[in-house]
């Protein structure tokens, strides 16, 4: 494992002074919270620089280099294009997502090594050799060599240990289930996926929402996931990772807001004839706002009953957003127990049945 | 089987004289089918396992089941193993009249196996039991329905079989068709051994 | 009387699909009309529908596989054209229920009756005569197979016209798939038309398995086996294996649908997680079992068209081997968002990323066979290398999804959606068009016109990066798939780009169909008299094209693993024998298409629960089965006459080329 502390963290801290490391590097020294946050995205500067690492400082001295490798070039034509237009993937506004984005870049530039040089001697081959180019050497009947094979075997497995070691370590530290370390204590949240629109109850607090999810900034949020009856899959993309709420059984997702404003949250498992618009609105706030929400909808109207969550549940779409003074005690519950006995042994809900008890 | 298969090189009888469907390709296919026909089982086994417990406020296996009965149904078909293992030995001597004796008892053993099965399944739907109760009961009825079927097929194909020994006697194509549905019919007795263990047995234990 | 069918089936209100039912029936009205004016039932019926050649069961497969593409085409430039005018408020001109169905048969139609049935189509055509055997392990079977298949697409088409198709997403994930969430009869159609077609899939399986294993000519070792019948091996045992899983799966769906069981529902205690755990123990293997045979035409045509034996063979057997064996230990990351433990979730990651090793080492071994080759730039030498650069790509995107973290954000995404069309289309598809380039001589006895080929192949693969490049990009911007409509205004350029995307792909599917056209009208001038009209290296090449409905004379014996190119070399190709033997053939028979007509009827019988119907069909399918085994009259003798006719018009036609063998072989012959 030492392999894996020592080369690991090499090796992304070398990608990302790759992607990282480009002219415009001023914008780096701008404090994350003086941005205007929640303006269009369009609005912002390169956001590979925008919001920095926590996990890698880059050194200033590297910002004023001029010439670039060319493998800094290639590396950077990628991440220009994937990041230079403002995707949501590349551009997260919390931890986990912000982890994955540096996952996907170094995972892709791992691969790229191969891949490119791959293209590159196909295209070079296919060119060189062709039938017309009587210069270059032909041999009609050379079709072995150790060493070559060796070596063709040899890169993919490098390429591939490699990539192990990356999957065994990020699998396990961006696992969904795992609560985030931070100072301030969490906030809960049960969803549950209905046909088709998303209902927050807030147990710590006794409130509701529907296809509104209001949370604070820079506070771990801790989810509970269940679905009614369809499967969904609960993503909000700029957070980070997505979990699937499934009927009578209990998923977990922990995540976390860096800074505060307004993004999209959304299914990702079809579910049927209102599944493109069961869509919803999160909306992270400073703490303040966010204590001064909760009070402001306890003392609003809504009381969402058994009953009232029955009529609920009954399928409809565009469900305008909503929010309920007052949750029945243990709803969440009562919907992940209205199947009785489903519980298996198959790998994938094994686990997630297991740790639903935890 | 297959191993040998691998190694050995084709013989030319194949190409040269005999038919394409020579006896010990169509052996070969045949063991292929069953492999795949293993794999189904396998894949019902497995949902039984999975679901065995799922019960949903129904009846368990120990509360429907009958170990005497289920007993019976397992020393029929055993015996119908045996009773076919007999009557190929007298088809490789080349006798008519005894294979023709053995099958049909084998064929009526097989036939009181099914018709204690459907008696069963009757039984258990008129108790409210049947397989819409819960999982579990989906698993069970489809697991053992299944098997129930292919000795169902078992049982017409070895009429058919029945009816061809007795018109073209023991020749070379009703010989490799008795010992295909030999082959399918041992399967199927295997096949109930593991049923009668992982199904019924386990609730007693 | 007649179940749930009724004339409010017929969705008469769908102007889109009355339409398309005009056209249909225009087409086949013309097209019988076409066969009764010119008299071609006869000819039809005796040497088509009733053929058990292996060659013309290819080619209907084939055939089946170009007319079901069309079809899923259409429903892809639908959902294309829908989701490029259905941004920010737009409804665009499908509903979701028109639409949902559109994205499943799409799915449905491109892997189960245009992909497999290529698959099949190129196995049936060409392993009997790599391996020097007359026909397959068992004639009869392959017929029904091949008209299994049919059966299979039939229903997928009627479910257009008469009532609906699966609105669920082409693995019809339950609990949506089930009788409370999905009440009309689209799954039931979906669940019959993959059972029957699943069915002629397993029974092709185990005959090219045996016919592989017992019927290769004497001399032919696993070793000396050419790559493409290694592959199809693999893909044989791979289909053996997980097509059982398929009709499990389905069959526990149909007693929940139809028996108001519990294994996949909410209630009552079933799992609708099982049904996704055993559909992609199936699932995953699949994309194996289409994509190994295309690797094997690859490594044939790399070979051939540069003049080079395919390098590193050992390698590429093992590779093969190792991938069919790994393909079952995957199927988990299909579903790391499941919840699944860090664990078992890295575990499968890990899995998934080995499998690109024999991949890498394949793609190696094709770079290093052009390497010091004369590549000749024919129509499957522009597709294979289009494959290597495409395939590079989505390798590298699958194994990105592959990443557990990394699928957190990108499941589901349209980033998904265009890796697998990524290795679909610039494997399978890329394969198949330069498959059927390659061996089309050998079963029509012309080659295609370059020209439309290669036409082909530009707007293919223009088209594939515009169409999907967009999509990878939406998938990093968080846009998930199956979508009717959206309200991000940053998707929509991409999706216009898509769409035109796909219209150059449409461009390159009618080039191949004016290809065919063309060739077909010039075929006189592209004759192929030799046989061998790519200077090949395998046995196939060593017979006529045409290659004769016996496909060998004399059954050759091997010594060699490029036996024809060995042939050529030592001067032994085109060596006539001294005597010819009577050979030993399968009859025609009608019984495979009419077991499938029963099928046909049962199917579509038990889609909308009319009973009667099911079991008179059913009855007739047994009866038609037990009729059959009376028949001993199956096969029979080519008198050694009839065969020396055959192969003296064949030596007289070589006898008018001047060169036969091509003289730079007989160079190297000499040094």
């Amino acid at each position: 494992m030492d392999f894996v502390r020592v080369t690991l963290p090499s090796m992304y801290g070398f990608c990302c002074w790759l992607v990282c490391a480009q002219p415009r590097q001023q914008s780096m020294h701008i404090a994350p919270n003086q941005h205007m946050r929640g303006l269009p995205p369009s609005n912002a500067a390169c956001p590979m620089r925008q919001h920095p690492s926590h996990h890698v400082r880059i050194s200033g001295d590297q910002s004023h280099r001029v010439r670039l490798p060319p493998l800094r070039w290639a590396t950077l034509g990628v991440t220009s294009l994937l990041a230079g237009c403002h995707l949501v993937l590349f551009d997260p506004r919390g931890d986990i997502g912000m982890q994955e984005r540096h996952l996907i870049v170094l995972a892709l530039v791992i691969m790229l090594s191969v891949v490119i040089p791959v293209i590159a001697l196909t295209l070079f081959f296919f060119w060189r050799y062709r039938d017309t180019n009587k210069n270059a050497t032909y041999a009609p009947n050379w079709a072995h060599s150790t060493a070559i094979e060796v070596v063709v075997w040899g890169i993919p497995c490098v390429i591939v240990l490699f990539l192990s070691v990356l999957i065994w370590g990020t699998t396990h530290k961006l696992d969904p289930y795992r609560p985030l370390t931070s100072n301030t204590s969490p906030v809960k949240v049960q969803v549950v996926a209905l046909n088709w629109k998303w209902l927050f109850i807030y147990p710590d607090y006794g409130i509701a929402t529907v296809n509104q999810l209001e949370i604070p900034a820079n506070t771990p949020i801790n989810f509970q996931l269940t679905a009614d009856s369809i499967m969904n899959s609960f993503f909000i993309p700029r957070l980070g990772s997505q979990v699937y709420t499934m009927a009578g059984m209990q998923t977990q997702l922990h995540l976390i807001a860096d800074e505060p404003g307004v993004y999209r949250g959304m299914s990702s498992a079809f579910s049927g004839p209102g599944f493109s618009d069961m869509h919803f609105q999160v909306k992270a706030t400073s703490d303040a706002d966010f204590r001064a929400w909760v009070a402001s909808v306890r003392h609003g109207q809504g009381d969402l009953t058994h009953d009232a969550y029955l009529a609920l549940a009954r399928p409809s779409s565009n469900n305008p957003p909503t929010a309920y003074a007052q949750v029945d005690n243990g709803l969440f519950e009562q919907v992940v127990n209205q199947y009785p006995s489903s519980m298996s042994g198959m790998p994938g809900m094994h686990s997630a049945m297991n740790r639903a008890k935890e | 089987m297959s191993s040998t298969t691998l190694s050995m090189t084709p013989d030319h009888a194949t190409h040269d004289h005999a038919s394409h469907d020579a006896s010990s390709t169509t052996k070969l296919g045949f063991w292929v089918y069953v492999m795949s026909d293993c794999l189904i089982f396998a894949v019902l086994f497995a949902t039984f396992g999975v679901l065995a417990g799922n019960t949903a406020n129904g009846p368990a296996g120990h509360d429907i089941f009958s170990l005497p009965y289920v007993a019976t149904e397992t020393m029929l078909l055993l015996l119908s193993s045996f009773t076919f293992g007999a009557g190929m030995l007298s088809a490789r001597s080349g006798r008519r009249a005894p294979v023709l004796g053995w099958l049909i008892v084998t064929l009526l053993l097989g036939a009181t196996f099914v018709g204690m099965e459907i008696h069963e399944f009757a039984a258990l739907i008129h108790d409210g039991t049947g397989p819409d109760v819960s999982a579990f009961l989906s698993a069970y009825f489809t697991l053992v329905g299944t098997h129930g079927l292919h000795v169902s097929l078992g049982i017409l194909w070895l009429g058919v079989m029945l009816h061809q020994i007795y018109h073209y006697g023991l020749d070379e194509v009703v010989m490799r068709r008795l010992s295909c549905l030999s082959l399918f019919w041992h399967f199927l007795d295997l096949v109930w051994i593991c049923v009668f263990t992982f199904v019924y047995l386990r609730e007693f234990v | 009387m007649f179940g749930k069918l009724s004339l409010d089936a017929i969705p008469f209100n769908e102007p889109i699909i009355m339409g398309t039912l005009l056209v249909v029936s225009i087409l086949a009205a013309a097209l019988l009309g076409a066969i009764t004016y010119f008299r071609q039932w006869g000819y039809l019926w005796r040497e088509w529908l009733t053929s058990v050649d292996h060659k013309r069961i290819g080619t209907m497969y084939i055939i089946l596989a170009l007319v079901m593409l069309l079809r899923g085409f259409s429903d892809a430039i639908m959902m294309r054209a829908q989701q490029a005018i259905a941004a920010s408020g737009n409804a665009g001109y499908l509903p979701p229920h028109h639409y949902d169905q559109i994205f499943t048969a799409h799915g449905v139609i491109m892997i189960f009756f245009v992909a497999t049935p290529l698959i099949l189509g190129l196995m049936n055509v060409v392993v009997p005569l790599q391996i020097g055997a007359r026909d397959v392990a068992f004639p009869f079977l392959n017929q029904l197979s091949f008209w299994l298949s049919v059966v299979g697409a039939v229903l997928v088409m009627l479910s257009m016209f008469v009532g609906d198709f699966a609105a669920t997403g082409w693995v019809a994930y339950p609990p949506l798939s089930e009788l409370g969430y999905s009440p009309t009869v689209g799954v039931d159609y979906y669940i019959w038309s993959l059972q029957v077609s699943g069915l002629g899939t397993l029974l092709t399986g185990i005959n090219l398995l045996v016919t592989i294993l017992r019927m290769r000519a004497p001399g032919m070792n696993l070793m000396k086996m050419p790559v493409f019948t290694w592959t199809a091996l693999i893909t044989n045992v791979l289909i053996i294996a997980v097509f059982p899983v398929l009709t499990a799966t389905l069959a526990l769906l149909t007693a929940d649908r139809y028996l108001g069981m519990h294994f996949f529902t909410n209630e009552a205690g079933g799992n609708a997680m099982m049904y996704i755990n055993l559909i992609w123990v199936w699932g995953h293997p699949e994309v194996y079992i289409l994509i190994l045979p295309c690797f094997g035409a690859f490594s044939e045509i790399i070979a051939t068209f540069s003049g080079k034996p395919l390098f590193g063979y050992k390698s590429m057997v093992y590779a093969t081997a190792s991938i069919g064996i790994l393909s079952f230990f995957v199927w988990l990351h299909h579903f790391f968002t499941m919840g699944s433990g860090a664990n078992v979730n890295a575990f499968f990651g890990i899995m998934t990323s080995i499998i690109s090793i024999p991949t890498g080492v394949k793609l190696f071994n094709w770079l290093f066979t052009m390497f010091r080759g004369r590549v000749r730039y024919h129509q499957s030498t522009l597709w294979t290398i289009g494959f290597m650069c495409t395939f590079a790509i989505g390798g590298m995107t699958g194994v990105l999804l592959a990443v557990p973290g990394a699928d957190f954000v990108l499941h589901n995404s349209l980033f998904l959606v265009a890796h697998f069309h990524n290795v679909i289309i610039g494997g399978v598809v890329f394969g198949s068009l330069a498959a059927i380039s390659f061996w089309f001589p050998k079963v029509f006895g012309f080659t295609l016109h370059e020209g439309w080929g290669k036409a082909s192949f530009w707007c293919w693969l223009i088209g594939f990066y515009l169409a999907f490049m967009p999509l990878y990009i939406l998938g990093f911007d968080g846009m998930t798939r199956r979508m009717n409509h959206y309200d991000n205004p940053d998707w929509h350029p991409w999706l216009v780009v898509a769409f035109v995307g796909a219209v150059v792909i449409f461009m390159g599917i009618l080039s191949t169909l004016i290809m065919f056209f063309v060739s077909v009208r010039q075929r006189h001038e592209n004759r192929d008299l030799t046989g061998d009209p790519w200077n090949a290296r395998s046995l196939e090449w060593a017979t006529s094209s045409p290659a004769p409905f016996y496909n060998f004379a004399v059954i050759p014996t091997i010594t060699s693993l490029e036996q024809h190119w060995e042939n050529k070399v030592t001067g032994h190709a085109y060596e006539k024998p001294d005597h010819y033997e009577p050979i030993h053939m399968p009859r025609n028979t009608g019984d495979g298409f009419i077991i499938a007509a029963f099928s046909l009827g049962l199917s579509f019988a038990l889609v909308w629960h009319i009973w009667a119907l099911a079991l008179v069909s059913l009855a007739a399918i047994l009866v038609t089965f037990v009729a059959r085994t009376y028949n001993r009259n199956t096969d029979y003798y080519v008198p050694a006459s009839e065969v020396a006719r055959i192969e003296n018009e064949r030596f007289a036609r070589l006898a008018t080329i001047t060169q036969v063998v091509p003289p730079s072989l007989r160079q190297h012959e000499a040094a």
